[in-house]
């Protein structure tokens, strides 16, 4: 293509006519249309939620935000929520560095799989996921009861701190921190890298503390944000499996507190927003760096 | 031969929390529990069930929803992704929609149907403005029926569709447009000879992935509209609670089956487009 575009660049014996843009001029209207109509269709819902939590009889008032901390369940859910979007980061990141660490640098072979593996929660519709482990999860009382192998199950299953749901939000999250995890890889020059650690004398597990984890240190953070983003939001795993998280809450109190419910779904907004400029911000900072 | 287990943590896991369950779907949609004897036994019963009826339309309405959403997400995200691109003094501009589509696209679920109800709900301030001040009304407009959730959907879908195709556009060399622009071609020829066979593939594909989002959507749907709307999603919820009659439990399986079957479909059209590709732009 590019080829062809420099061929014809080159060919000096056509009359070289200046080029006039037909329609090019007029087609600013449609952009403008655009960007209005979509400017106010993205911006009104976010409005009006804001209107619809702080105003009041007379005039307007922030009660509703004040009152989110003391409302009843919501110190529970959120604690709940922040401690399984905690685990799930932690597991996720030790499950996923060394494999895409070892992915880049020494199984290449496995890379395809490795990729399709991680890819296939992206499009595999939550609902079915969850059903079929729920699936698995009643052979504990049908087929296993009374082998410790049902009480393993059982103990996943607390509702206190549901652990089945930060692994099976670890594989949620593997498309979001599989791709932070290799961009990272990708960046830095870690074959150079592990090979001048390597013959130092340093063992795996040592490169993998001293030098990959540093040098990683953004892409992990990445990671880190976008899981616990992903946790926070996440509804329909728990709903069906039962559990109460920060979600499912709103869903419950709407019910007796429509604002309260609203006032939760704005901040939530606010936070993701503050967040992924977080993550944004990083990512920057590590583009300067490099560039330098 | 060390290093190959290294990669065992990450297999083992995999298969244990995502293959798995899949595996036990596809199995256990085939065997179905005698209503009085509570014995289990191998059957199609499930499968059959989840063609008629209301599953039936379960299925189609989840398949109009998703397409209709995904084709106008696509086009209307394609729109604003290169009215970005090309607006003259549009750093900010760019910046500001950049990081709105990140946040936005990641914005599903509860937050966004309660935002919505606030807003064009029963009790929402838009509606409170267009019947009361204006005295116009909805016009027969309902958030809680297919429309209302489309409307929904998309807020999530076109940032979705911005954020996977703006790469896809970066990639159209200007140099491009310069050579047809030199050959005087007009602006449509190039889109039809030379951008259009170019963007094809990764626009398709973009918009396989609103696709199966709008697909597996669940929480938005399950907060706006309960049962009232005929989907996949709904139906296989409404199967797995407790309170229906025995079987149900495996046509709620068989249902989930369908979704992954049907996703796979999406999926294998999807790299074949892929495939295809690769051949223009590597």
């Amino acid at each position: 293509m590019t080829a062809l575009a420099e061929g014809v660049a080159g060919s000096g014996s056509v009359a070289p006519e200046t080029p006039v843009r037909r329609g090019r001029r007029g087609s600013g209207a449609w952009r403008y249309a655009v960007l209005a109509v979509l400017g106010v269709y993205f911006v009104v819902p976010i409005a009006a939620s804001v209107w619809f939590t702080i105003r009041e009889r007379d005039g307007v008032s922030l009660e509703t935000y004040a009152a989110i901390p003391g409302a009843e369940g919501f110190a529970e859910a959120i604690t709940r929520s922040l401690a399984i979007a905690g685990l799930t980061v932690v597991i996720a990141l030790v499950l996923m560095v060394p494999t895409v660490v070892l992915v880049n640098l020494r199984l290449p072979r496995l890379r395809t799989t490795v990729e399709l593996l991680t890819l296939m929660p992206l499009v595999l519709p939550p609902i079915a996921l969850v059903v079929g482990v729920r699936s698995v999860l009643a052979w504990a009382p049908d087929y296993f009861f009374g082998t410790p192998l049902a009480e393993a199950f059982f103990a996943l299953q607390k509702p206190s701190l549901p652990w089945i749901l930060v692994f099976v939000y670890v594989i949620l999250a593997l498309p979001f921190v599989y791709r932070a995890l290799d961009a990272g890889v990708r960046g830095a020059d870690l074959r150079t890298l592990t090979e001048a650690a390597r013959n130092l004398g340093a063992s795996w597990p040592r490169v993998l503390v001293s030098v990959v984890l540093p040098v990683l240190k953004t892409s992990v953070l990445n990671a880190a944000f976008l899981t616990l983003a992903l946790v926070m939001g996440e509804y329909t795993i728990a709903v069906i499996l039962g559990f109460e998280t920060f979600p499912t809450w709103i869903v419950v109190i709407s019910g007796s507190a429509p604002q309260l419910s609203v006032a939760v779904s704005v901040l939530s907004l606010v936070i993701t927003w503050l967040l992924l400029l977080l993550i944004s911000a990083l990512d920057r900072r590590r583009g300067t760096k490099e560039t330098s | 031969m060390l290093v190959v287990l290294g990669a065992l943590p990450f297999f083992l896991y995999v298969a244990i929390f995502l293959l798995l369950p899949i595996g036990v779907l596809a199995v256990e949609s085939f065997r179905a529990t005698d209503p009085v004897t509570f014995e289990e036994t191998w059957s199609t019963a499930s499968i059959q069930a989840i063609t008629e009826g209301p599953y039936r339309r379960a299925y189609l309405g989840s398949l109009q929803l998703s397409l209709i959403t995904a084709v106008l997400g696509a086009v209307l995200g394609l729109a604003l992704a290169v009215a970005v691109l090309r607006a003259r003094r549009g750093l900010l501009l760019r910046r500001l929609v950049l990081t709105a589509s990140g946040v936005l696209a990641n914005f599903g679920g509860i937050p966004l149907a309660f935002a919505f109800l606030a807003t064009i709900g029963s009790a929402g301030v838009v509606t409170a403005l267009l019947t009361d001040t204006l005295g116009i009304g909805l016009g027969g407009f309902s958030l809680f029926s297919m429309a209302g959730l489309a409307l929904v959907y998309l807020y999530f879908l076109i940032p979705l569709m911005v954020l996977t195709i703006i790469p896809a556009l970066e990639a159209l060399r200007p140099q491009w447009r310069e050579a047809s622009d030199n050959l005087g071609a007009s602006g449509w020829q190039y889109w039809r000879h030379v951008g259009g066979p170019v963007l094809a593939p990764p626009v398709i594909g973009a918009t396989m992935l609103l696709f199966a989002s709008a697909f597996a959507a669940y929480a938005t749907a399950d907060a706006l509209v309960g049962a009232s709307v005929p989907l996949v999603t709904l139906q296989i919820a409404n199967a797995l609670s407790g309170d229906v009659v025995v079987g149900s439990e495996n046509r709620g399986k068989a249902l989930a089956l369908g979704m992954v079957v049907l996703v796979g479909l999406v999926m294998v059209f999807y790299a074949w487009v892929q495939r295809r590709t690769q051949r223009w732009l590597a």
